[in-house]
C-alpha cells in the first residue's frame, strides 16, 4: 500500500495531549508511522484540522428495526436523496439512508467506526448482511441481553458465571460485540403488553427486577472482562419525571470496577442520556433534568454516557424498547411497526417531527445540548443522536456547532415559537460554555474509542494507531466567526484517509476503502449445564434450529475479531 | 455410508421450516429421502435428480424451436440485452437467495432497469397498508409460545403452508401454551369452508368481498358500540363472541392472506386489519402477519430497503435516484401499457402468473427466463438459463414470513457447470462492465470481497 504524508495540518489528538500543534502524519500501510520515504504521496493539510477517524459508539445503521424503517417510510426518500455520485451507489433516504448513503455519509464526516446499538441475536445474519454492505467504515454490533430468557433465569438465580457463559456464547455467534440492555424487564413484560417503568417492578413470570438485571449484566460483563463495558438503554425512556429512575440506575455501578486488558475504565455506558434526563409530572410542566443526571456523571469515574441530542427534524424512532414504542403512537398517532423476537428481545418503530415550534420538543434539545456543555469529562461524554431516534447521523456536524458556538445556540433559539417557555423549563440560555476543538476530538473520537476498548486502534494519530485521518477545513489559530463554517466543515471532509487509503476527497467519496466487521470471540470454561440449556430451549422454544443460528463467517467477510480468553 | 444431514431448510413456502432430515447418497449427489417435509417440500427435493431439468441455456431459433448454447453466449446475450433495452424489466425473486437478489440489484442498477418481486401480485396491497398504518408483528415463535387466540382471515395454511399450523400457529405445545392445540381458540374468516375453516373453533363465513366491512364491525364491537343484526354474511351474536375472544386472549394473532388482500377492498382490508390489531393493543396483546408465499418472498423486501430503501415495484431507469410508485412502476401495470422493452423472469413464473395481455406485451420484445426447471415462462422465452436450486444445491440467506432470516443450507452438489443465481448474475454484470468499458465495483459481495474502486487519488 502506498505512504502517504498528511502535512502542516493543525493536529488534535486528546490521545497524546496534542491540541492545535503544526504536525505531519506520516502513513504506511494502514498504520500511522513515525516517518515515511521521500516517495510519499503528499496531502497538503496546511491552515486545516487534522483529526483521527470518528467513532460512533451508539447508532441505529444495521438490521431488523432499521429496515423496517426504511420499508415502511416511502416518504423518508421522496426529495430526500441525493442524487448518485458517479461510479457509486445510488444513495437513497434521510433519516434512515440506505446502507450504502450510511457508509459513504459517515466517510464524508471523517467517521471510520460505528457501533449498531442493538442487535436482536435472532436477526444477527440480517444485521450482519447489512454492515457488509454499509461500503467504507468499520462496524460492530451489540447484541441485546437484558430481556433474553436465559439471562433473566441465571441472573434471578444469581448465576453469574452461567449468565457469562451464555453470554460469551452468544456473542459469539452473532459475531457482536458486548453486552447490551434495552429496558431491562421491560421489553420481556411487552411481551404480554406490559413493561417495568420503575427498577423494582418484577418482570412477569421471571420475577426478577431491572436493578437485579442491570447489577447482574456489570457483574457478567466483568466477568468476561469485555472489551466494551455494558451499555445500557434505562427504563422509563422518554417520560416526564424520569431522571429520577435515571439517577437510581447509575448508581447501581457504584463499586464496580472495570476488569479488562483492553484500557476500558468504566463499567457502564448509559447511552442517549437526553432521553433520561427529564423533570416535571407531565408534558405541562416537562423540564430540564440534565445538570442532576450530569452532576452525578461528573462524580463517577467508572460511567460514560453518550447524549442522544435532538436535532429537530423528522425521523424515524426506533428502538427494541417495545413498549416505549407503542405509547410514543399513543401521543403522535402515525404509524407503528413491532417486532416480538421469541425469547429474546422486541422492537418498535414510530415516525417522529421533532418540530421546533412545539415546546416539549425545544427543551429535548436544549436538553441534549445541556448535557454536552455540563459534562466535566469530555473523555466519558459523547456525541451521538441515538441515530435515526433524536435525528440522523449527519446531524452531528451540526450538534458540533451548537456544543461550540453560543451565537449558533441562541440562533436557533430565536426560531422557537415558544422560546421563553423552552428558556424557563431550562438552562441552555444561561449556559456560556463553548466547546473547543480539543473537546470536540475527546467527544467524536478519543472517548468513544477508549470507552469501546479500541484506544490502541481508533481515536488517535499516535504510530502504530490505524491509520484513519480526517482533514477539515477548518483554521485552527483564527475560527470562523460564522458558525455555519463550522458545520460545513464537519459535514464533509476536505480528505478523509481511512484503514491508509484515501476515501473522501473534498467532501465526495473516492474509495469503497477497506470495510471491517468487528466481533468478539469470547471464550470461558466449557460449560454443559448452560449448553443443555441451550440445546433444550433450541429444541423446545425456538422455532429456528440451533445449527442455523449461529452468523456464517462469509456474512462477514472481513472479519477483525477479538479474542476474549476468560481462562487464560 | 449415505449420509444425514439434519436441520436443513425447505425451500418451498413461507414457513421456511428448517428441521428437514435429508439423506444424502455417499458420493453427494443424490437425494435418497427426505423427512420431515410435506409433501410439496419432499417434491422439490427428489425433483432436482428429474432427469428432465435443463442443464444448459437454451435459446429461441428462428424456427421457434430451443437449441442449446454455452453460459458464456448466454451471458453475453443478457448483458447486450439489458444494456440495449431503455427499461427492462427484472422481476420474480420469490424463490432465490438473497445473495442472489443482492447480486441482481447490481445488475438492474447498471442496466436502468426496473426491479420488482412477486409481491406485486401478491402482498403488494399490503405493503401499501403497511405504508400507511405500520405493521405491529413478532416472529413465529411468539405466536407459538404465547398466543392463545389465533386468527386465520382469508388464507389457508392446510394447503398452502402446510407445517404452518403444526410448527406455529394451531398445534404446538409452546413454553406458555403448554396444552397446544386445547389452550388456542381458532378463528377462521373464510367465505369457503376450507381445511383449516373446519379446524377452527369458529368459523364466520364472510360474504365474498366484505372483509372490510366486517373489520369495521369488530372494531366498532371492541370500542363496545352496537352494530346491525348482521355484517357481511355474519350474525352479530357470532361477530361479538368472536370479538370478545380476541379481546380476552392474553396473546391474540393475526394471519391474513390473499383472501383478505386481493379481494374488494385490497389494501383498505389490510389497513383496517392493522388498525384493528392496533386496537386491541389496548386491551391486552395482539400482533399481525402475512402469509407470505415463498421461503424468501420476504427476502427481496429486505434487501432491496437495505439498498434503496423500497421493497418493490423499484424504478432504477433514471440512473441517479430508485423511484417506487405502485400502478406506474409496477410489473404488470408497466406490462399492460407496454412500456418495457426486455423482460427478465429470475426464479419464478410469470408465464403462470402474469395476465396473457400482459404477456403478450412482453413477448414482443426480449423475454429471458432465470430458473432451474422448465416452466411456462420458460417455455415461452427467447432465453432460459438454468441456475441451481437454493436450499438443495445453493446455500445462502433467507427470510420467512415474520422477516427471520434462516441460513439454509446446501444438501448436494448442483449439476456440473450450472452456476447459481448469484454467480450468473455476477457473470453479466461483469459483462455489462467490459461492454460499457467500466470498473466493476463489489461492496464485499460473497465469494469475491475485493476491495476498492480504482479511482484517480
Amino acid at each position: 500500500m502506498a505512504e502517504l504524508l498528511v502535512k502542516g495540518g493543525f493536529v488534535i489528538d486528546p490521545t497524546r495531549r496534542i491540541d492545535g500543534d503544526v504536525m505531519d502524519v506520516a502513513i504506511k500501510d494502514g498504520k500511522i508511522v513515525e516517518k515515511v520515504g521521500p516517495g510519499a504521496k503528499v496531502i497538503d493539510a496546511k491552515g486545516k484540522v487534522v483529526m483521527a477517524g470518528g467513532v460512533d459508539v451508539h447508532a441505529h445503521v444495521a438490521g431488523p428495526k432499521v429496515n423496517v424503517g426504511r420499508l415502511f417510510r416511502p416518504e423518508d426518500k421522496l426529495f430526500k436523496s441525493p442524487n448518485a455520485q458517479k461510479n457509486y451507489r445510488m444513495e437513497m433516504g434521510f433519516s434512515i439512508p440506505s446502507t450504502f448513503k450510511t457508509g459513504y455519509d459517515y466517510a464524508r464526516m471523517g467517521y471510520s467506526f460505528v457501533m449498531e446499538a442493538a442487535m436482536p441475536p435472532l436477526h444477527s445474519p440480517h444485521v450482519h448482511e447489512e454492515i457488509h454492505d454499509t461500503p467504507i467504515i468499520d462496524e460492530a454490533a451489540l447484541p441485546v441481553f437484558a430481556n433474553n430468557w436465559f439471562v433473566l433465569e441465571y441472573l434471578k438465580n444469581g448465576e453469574i458465571e452461567n449468565s457469562a457463559a451464555y453470554v460469551a456464547w452468544l456473542i459469539t455467534a452473532t459475531k457482536g460485540y458486548g453486552i447490551k440492555l434495552v429496558n431491562p424487564g421491560g421489553t420481556a413484560a411487552w411481551a404480554w403488553g406490559l413493561n417495568c417503568l420503575t427498577l423494582q417492578d418484577p418482570v412477569p413470570y421471571f420475577d426478577i427486577t431491572p436493578a437485579e438485571i442491570i447489577t447482574g449484566l456489570i457483574k457478567t460483563n466483568e466477568y468476561l472482562g469485555l472489551p466494551h463495558s455494558m451499555h445500557i438503554h434505562q427504563n422509563n425512556l422518554g417520560n416526564p419525571g424520569n431522571y429520577e429512575v435515571t439517577l437510581e440506575s447509575l448508581k447501581l455501578a457504584e463499586g464496580y470496577k472495570a476488569k479488562n486488558k483492553f484500557g476500558r475504565e468504566q463499567v457502564m455506558h448509559s447511552t442517549h442520556i437526553q432521553f433520561h434526563s427529564y423533570g416535571g409530572d407531565g408534558w405541562a410542566n416537562f423540564e430540564s433534568k440534565a445538570k442532576e443526571v450530569m452532576d452525578y456523571v461528573n462524580t463517577q469515574k467508572n460511567i460514560t454516557v453518550d447524549l442522544g441530542c435532538v436535532t429537530l427534524d423528522e425521523t424515524t424512532t426506533m428502538t427494541a424498547d417495545g413498549p416505549f414504542e407503542h405509547h410514543l403512537n399513543g401521543l403522535n398517532h402515525l404509524k407503528w411497526a413491532n417486532v416480538d423476537v421469541e425469547l429474546e428481545t422486541a422492537a418498535g418503530v414510530v415516525p417522529y417531527v421533532y418540530d421546533k415550534d412545539i415546546k416539549v420538543c425545544g427543551i429535548q434539545w436544549a436538553i441534549g445540548l445541556e448535557l454536552g456543555l455540563y459534562a466535566k469529562d469530555p473523555m466519558r461524554t459523547f456525541i451521538t443522536t441515538d441515530h435515526p431516534n433524536a435525528g440522523p447521523f449527519t446531524r452531528y456536524p451540526r450538534i458540533i456547532k451548537w456544543l461550540m458556538s453560543k451565537k449558533a445556540r441562541e440562533a436557533t433559539l430565536d426560531t422557537f415559537k415558544h422560546k421563553d417557555k423552552v428558556i424557563d423549563a431550562t438552562n441552555i440560555h444561561g449556559i456560556d460554555t463553548e466547546r473547543t476543538l480539543y473537546e470536540i476530538a475527546q467527544m467524536t473520537r478519543a472517548g468513544p474509542a477508549k470507552a469501546l476498548g479500541f484506544s490502541r486502534m481508533f481515536g488517535g494519530l499516535a504510530p502504530g494507531m490505524d491509520a484513519d485521518v480526517a482533514v477539515f477545513d477548518l483554521n485552527y489559530k483564527s475560527m470562523p466567526s460564522d458558525p455555519e463554517k463550522i458545520e460545513q466543515a464537519f459535514q464533509r471532509a476536505s480528505w478523509f484517509i481511512k484503514s491508509g487509503e484515501i476515501v473522501v476527497k473534498n467532501g465526495d467519496i473516492a474509495s469503497h476503502g477497506n470495510k471491517r466487521t468487528i466481533w468478539v470471540n469470547a471464550k470461558v470454561k466449557e460449560n454443559p449445564q448452560v449448553m443443555r440449556d441451550i440445546h433444550e430451549k433450541f429444541l423446545k422454544d425456538y422455532t429456528v434450529g440451533i445449527l442455523n443460528y449461529p452468523v456464517h463467517d462469509y456474512l462477514a467477510p472481513h472479519p477483525l475479531v477479538i479474542d476474549v480468553d476468560v481462562e487464560a | 455410508m449415505p449420509k444425514l444431514i439434519t436441520q436443513v431448510g425447505c425451500p418451498y413456502c413461507g414457513s421456511s421450516c428448517d428441521d428437514l432430515e435429508v439423506l444424502v447418497s455417499d458420493d453427494g449427489k443424490k437425494i435418497l429421502e427426505t423427512h420431515n417435509a410435506c409433501v410439496i417440500g419432499n417434491e422439490i427435493f427428489h425433483h432436482v435428480s428429474s432427469p428432465s431439468r435443463p442443464k444448459k441455456p437454451r435459446m429461441r431459433q428462428p424456427d421457434g424451436t430451443m437449441k442449446e448454447i454455452s453460459y458464456d453466449e448466454a451471458v453475453d446475450f443478457t448483458a447486450k440485452t439489458l444494456l440495449k433495452s431503455k427499461k427492462p424489466l427484472i422481476y420474480g425473486f420469490g424463490s432465490t437467495n438473497c445473495e442472489g437478489m443482492s447480486a441482481v440489484a447490481r445488475v438492474a442498477e447498471k442496466a436502468g432497469a426496473v426491479l420488482d418481486n412477486c409481491a406485486s401480485i401478491c402482498h403488494g396491497p399490503s405493503f401499501l397498508a403497511i405504508f400507511d398504518n405500520g405493521y405491529p408483528s413478532c416472529t413465529l415463535g411468539e405466536v407459538k409460545n404465547r398466543a392463545d387466540v389465533v386468527v386465520f382471515w382469508g388464507c389457508n395454511p392446510m394447503h398452502a403452508h402446510p407445517r404452518h399450523t403444526s410448527r406455529y400457529s394451531i398445534f404446538p405445545r409452546g413454553f406458555f401454551t403448554t396444552k397446544g392445540q386445547m389452550q388456542r381458540t381458532i378463528i377462521c374468516v373464510d367465505p369457503r369452508e376450507t381445511d383449516t375453516a373446519k379446524l377452527a373453533d369458529m368459523h364466520l363465513m364472510i360474504k365474498q368481498g366484505h372483509d372490510y366491512d366486517l373489520f369495521d364491525a369488530f372494531r366498532t364491537v371492541l370500542r363496545g358500540h352496537p352494530i346491525p343484526e348482521e355484517v357481511a354474511g355474519i350474525k352479530r351474536e357470532k361477530i361479538e363472541e368472536a370479538a370478545e375472544a380476541m379481546k380476552k386472549a392474553r396473546f391474540c394473532m393475526i394471519f391474513f392472506g390473499m383472501g383478505c388482500c386481493h379481494t374488494d377492498g385490497r389494501n383498505h382490508n389490510i389497513d383496517i386489519a392493522i388498525s384493528t390489531t392496533r386496537d386491541l393493543n389496548t386491551y391486552t396483546k395482539a400482533s399481525i402477519m402475512a402469509m407470505r408465499g415463498h421461503y424468501n418472498i420476504a427476502g427481496p423486501g429486505q434487501v432491496w430497503s437495505w439498498q434503496f430503501g423500497f421493497p418493490y415495484c423499484l424504478d432504477l431507469s433514471k440512473g441517479t435516484h430508485a423511484h417506487m410508485n405502485p400502478g406506474e412502476t409496477s410489473s404488470i401495470d408497466l406490462a399492460m401499457r407496454d412500456e418495457v422493452d426486455c423482460f427478465v423472469n429470475v426464479g419464478t413464473d410469470a408465464g403462470a402468473h402474469f395476465p396473457i395481455a400482459a404477456i403478450k406485451h412482453l413477448k414482443k420484445h426480449p423475454f429471458i427466463t432465470v430458473d432451474p426447471n422448465i416452466c411456462m415462462a420458460s417455455e415461452i422465452s427467447d432465453l432460459h438459463i438454468p441456475v441451481r436450486v437454493v436450499g438443495v444445491e445453493e446455500p445462502g440467506v433467507v427470510y420467512r414470513m415474520d422477516n427471520v432470516p434462516i441460513q439454509f443450507k446446501k444438501v448436494i452438489d448442483g449439476p456440473e457447470g450450472v452456476p447459481s443465481d448469484e454467480e450468473l448474475f455476477d457473470m453479466v454484470y461483469k459483462r455489462m462492465c467490459e461492454l460499457t468499458q467500466t470498473e466493476p465495483f463489489w461492496i464485499l459481495a460473497k465469494g469475491h470481497a475485493q476491495a476498492s474502486t480504482p479511482t484517480e487519488h
